[in-house]
């Protein structure tokens, strides 16, 4: 593990995807629900933005097939899950809901936190609540005896 | 015709930020997924991935100094309806494990099932969503 030059090629990695959401339009809530409304004015740009990022991923991907290690890191995080259940559907439903509503998905948003408006912070902050409370509901449950973990003392 | 060519610049440039940050660091950039790790800062990827916000953070300004202009930004929704789907968007991202970027940019790259699945689905339920809250978001 080397933390500083990991901490850095992160900086540099979301300062690149930060500034191409910029350049794209995805910062634009306007125009991400004008390209998910297909049956008004259907603005089909920004399906240019989703095309252009899988390619070159999908080239990054296969790099990183040949590779034993990533440069910083001991090992490759990729998820290896391939069943499609109950929770990723419904997740992506809710996901779905939001980003509707809204025109903003993560990334974008958090982009925008930048600008400092108050829309954005209301849904950021509102964002990060539905992640705790997730969190709160998926946690271990702690209704079994306190202590049940630890050590004999 | 303007608008194609800075989105596919956009997305290429997006694309390389995933390139890099799994060649260099062996992680996928799911924003979603990302932002959830800061609330667990005993992780040993935690300061890497508050690096990648911070870095996400200075992408628009990045890109008003070298435009000249900030990048155009229409927030339509009202506050409390903005308020409900930022907790959609939270809660279902996690319980979905990932967003636009981690099941779209990177998912899609790797033809997860799972994550073509997700991507298929919230793009279905957002248009859905576009079309029936015409009465609701202008």
């Amino acid at each position: 593990m080397r933390p500083t030059a990991q901490i850095l090629a992160a900086l540099g990695a979301g300062l690149t995807f930060g500034f191409g959401l910029s350049l794209s339009g995805m910062l634009d809530p306007a125009r991400v629900r004008g390209f998910l409304d297909v049956t008004g004015t259907w603005d089909p740009s920004l399906a240019f933005v989703l095309a252009g990022a899988v390619t070159v991923s999908s080239l990054g991907y296969a790099v990183s097939r040949r590779l034993r290690a990533p440069t910083f890191a001991p090992a490759f995080a990729i998820p290896t899950g391939r069943r499609i259940d109950q929770p990723l559907i419904g997740g992506a439903v809710l996901f779905g809901i939001g980003w509707g509503l809204s025109g903003f998905c993560p990334g974008p948003a958090v982009a925008a936190l930048s600008t400092g408006a108050l829309p954005v912070l209301v849904f950021v902050g509102a964002m990060l609540a539905g992640m705790a409370a997730h969190r709160l509901l998926t946690r271990p449950s702690s209704a079994r005896p306190s202590g049940a973990d630890s050590p004999a003392r | 015709m303007g608008a194609y060519v800075p989105a596919l610049a956009g997305g290429v440039l997006i694309g390389l930020s995933a390139t890099m940050l799994l060649l260099l660091n062996g992680r996928i950039a799911g924003v979603s997924g990302l932002v959830a790790g800061l609330g667990r800062p005993s992780d040993p990827r935690w300061a890497a991935d508050l690096a990648f916000m911070v870095g996400l953070i200075l992408g628009p300004p990045a890109f008003a100094v070298l435009a000249g202009h900030w990048p155009e930004m229409r927030l339509d929704a009202s506050l409390p309806l903005l308020a409900v789907a930022g907790l959609l968007v939270g809660f279902g991202t996690r319980l979905g494990s990932g967003c636009t970027s981690g099941h779209g940019v990177c998912g899609l790259a790797r033809l997860s099932p799972r994550s073509i699945a997700a991507v298929l689905t919230f793009l279905a339920s957002s248009m859905l969503t576009v079309v029936l809250a015409k009465g609701i978001v202008p």
